[in-house]
């Protein structure tokens, strides 16, 4: 069940992400490797895209630049208009806070809280609201279909459920761009498709552009585009 | 901080080890400490007792009642100089004291004060050949009316009454007027005979500031005399002082094992954690907070193990017979326990801020849980 907003959404013109030739190095003792190589990529306010590679090709590194996790050795992030590039990381920690969602592979959720406590700690890491975040909470929970799941654990939740409560809390800050790391990698086909039509429908309503990892490729083409991505050089 | 609180809440069981210890070391902590008051408020109570600001001793005594004399015309001397209100001679023998009727081990350790100025809950002193008791000598089955033969002489006296808290260097104390403690000294301990008129010390009332009335009173004798604040004069007692300085030894180690506890304990925690910690990271939490629930959760396992050894000492309290040991609970030292287990909790906590800042972000991406 997803509440179709009655008022038509204005796409914001604003790109959600410009990477502009982004290099990462990392250095390893006395050698440099190179995770991202000038890497240029602009998603647009409400696209969805794949990011597909092998392991170890730098999908790690873009997602983590992408979301305001690292900050690049070289070139310019700009994160729903923000430039972000020279943040310094309690700044970067405060924008994801504020801009940016996440749902990472194997969920992740916090295990001794509720899957709506799950959705709350969004709120109470960051300065507080109270009444309207739980509020956003239980509306999610609704939207997703979890709404008689609220009270339960993440151990005490399906697969499927634990996946819906990670995209929740994803959602809570009301972010311009979510990061979905391997949705599907611990998913059967069946579950997988309807998660991936999930994160889809869920984009969509609410303009959100994302970003989604994954090297299943029966599930890209829920998404708008897919980017390749082999030895941190990225191809359409 | 909320997130670490409702953790505690949910997974207690995770928590329970530490506990444990630090309620262990709680309740030594409340031993100890009750201990150290017990065997020093038994070793002070006859001079904490004295209506004075200030003691009185000759100058070579060291402090010492034993070495002390005071001669008439010293406290003539003491009692002319300005801000002095009153001054009461004082002296004390200590000696064994058979109490009859108490079976083959009928001797008890007492300590016969003379003195002119009543102290704090003893009356005024009695007829000659009389005394007050302290009532820790009730344990020795001292009864009222019963006459105690004192010291090696068996110089005899009756007991007319009980007073509590006025023991002397551990001994229970005996109060009688100065004559009665004179013929008790001369004949018990002829090598350090007393004179009439001769005390071994003076308790002096002021109205002024003590510590320049004292230096008054040091210059009207010409240096005959040591004179030291009543605490002073307490501190000095045989012992007091070291074993103050040994049972704080005892108690600031065990401290620092309860911040080694606390240390190892959030450690092992904070290595679980890294995971958790790491998404929490990427979704905006600040290293701060993060340790600042780490701390948070050290201070409540260490204020529920101060409870738990709150109501240990007071069941101590309540339930050790009387004159077991020398044990005594007061407030302040429950409450200075209390906050030393706190802050040695929080000391041994913050060693986990080096691993909370270092869990990186970016861990939490790219990899399975």
């Amino acid at each position: 069940m997803t509440a179709i907003d009655p008022n038509p959404v204005i796409v914001d013109p604003t790109p959600a992400l410009q990477l502009d030739s982004v290099r990462k190095v990392y250095p390893t003792g006395d050698e440099e490797v190179v995770a991202l190589d000038h890497a240029t990529l602009t998603i647009a306010g409400d696209e969805i895209i794949a990011l597909v590679g092998p392991s170890g090709s730098g999908k790690t590194t873009l997602c983590s630049i992408a979301g305001g996790i690292l900050s690049p050795t070289e070139g310019t992030v700009v994160v729903a208009g923000e430039d972000i590039t020279n943040y310094s990381q309690k700044q970067l920690t405060d924008f994801r806070r504020e801009h940016v969602g996440f749902v990472f592979q194997g969920v992740n959720l916090v295990p001794f809280l509720t899957a709506r406590e799950n959705l709350l700690v969004v709120d109470e890491i960051g300065r507080r609201t109270g009444a309207p975040a739980r509020r956003r909470a239980d509306q999610l929970l609704e939207e997703l279909g979890l709404a008689d799941r609220a009270g339960h654990m993440p151990a005490e939740l399906s697969g499927g459920q634990r996946q819906r409560v990670a995209i929740g809390r994803a959602l809570m800050n009301d972010p311009e761009i979510v990061l979905f790391d391997e949705p599907t990698s611990a998913l059967d086909t069946k579950l997988g498709e309807q998660v991936m039509e999930l994160i889809r429908n869920e984009m969509k309503s609410r303009s959100i552009a994302a970003i989604v990892v994954t090297h299943d490729e029966r599930m890209t083409h829920y998404c708008d585009r897919i980017v390749h991505i082999v030895d941190g050089v990225l191809s359409n | 901080m909320r997130l670490a609180l409702r953790e505690m809440r949910r997974r207690p069981g995770q928590f329970m080890t530490a506990a444990v210890l630090l309620t262990l070391i709680s309740m030594l902590l409340m031993l100890l400490g009750g201990l150290l008051d017990g065997l020093i408020l038994r070793s002070t109570g006859a001079i904490r007792a004295q209506r004075a600001d200030l003691v009185v001793f000759s100058a070579t005594a060291e402090k010492s009642f034993l070495r002390s004399r005071v001669t008439p015309e010293t406290r003539a001397q003491v009692e002319a100089v300005p801000g002095v209100t009153s001054v009461g001679g004082i002296g004390v023998t200590q000696l064994g004291a058979r109490v009859p009727g108490n079976g083959p081990r009928d001797l008890a350790d007492i300590a016969l004060f003379g003195y002119q100025q009543a102290p704090n809950g003893v009356p005024a002193p009695p007829a000659d050949g009389e005394v007050w008791a302290d009532s820790i000598l009730k344990d020795n089955g001292v009864k009222q009316g019963q006459t105690l033969l004192l010291g090696p002489e068996r110089s005899p006296v009756k007991v007319v009454g009980f007073v509590d808290d006025v023991s002397y260097s551990g001994a229970g104390s005996l109060w009688g007027n100065p004559a009665t403690w004179r013929d008790v000294q001369n004949a018990n301990r002829p090598a350090s005979s007393v004179a009439p008129g001769v005390f071994q010390a003076l308790v002096v009332r002021t109205d002024r500031s003590p510590s320049s009335v004292a230096d008054a009173i040091d210059r009207a004798t010409n240096g005959a005399t040591g004179t030291v604040s009543r605490n002073t004069a307490s501190d000095a007692i045989g012992g007091v002082k070291q074993q103050r300085s040994v049972f704080n030894q005892i108690i600031g180690v065990t401290l620092v094992i309860a911040a080694v506890v606390v240390a190892l304990f959030f450690a092992l925690l904070t290595v679980e954690r890294v995971g958790l910690y790491g998404v929490l990271k990427a979704i905006g939490a600040r290293s701060r907070s993060l340790f600042a629930g780490v701390v948070a959760q050290a201070a409540v396992v260490a204020l529920t193990a101060a409870a738990v050894g709150t109501i240990f000492a007071v069941l101590l309290d309540v339930f050790l017979p009387p004159g077991a040991i020398p044990y005594q609970l007061l407030p302040s030292r429950v409450v200075i326990s209390a906050v030393a287990l706190l802050l040695a909790a929080v000391v041994g906590s913050s060693f986990s801020l080096r691993r909370v800042l270092r869990v990186d972000p970016a861990s939490a991406i790219g990899r399975a849980s």
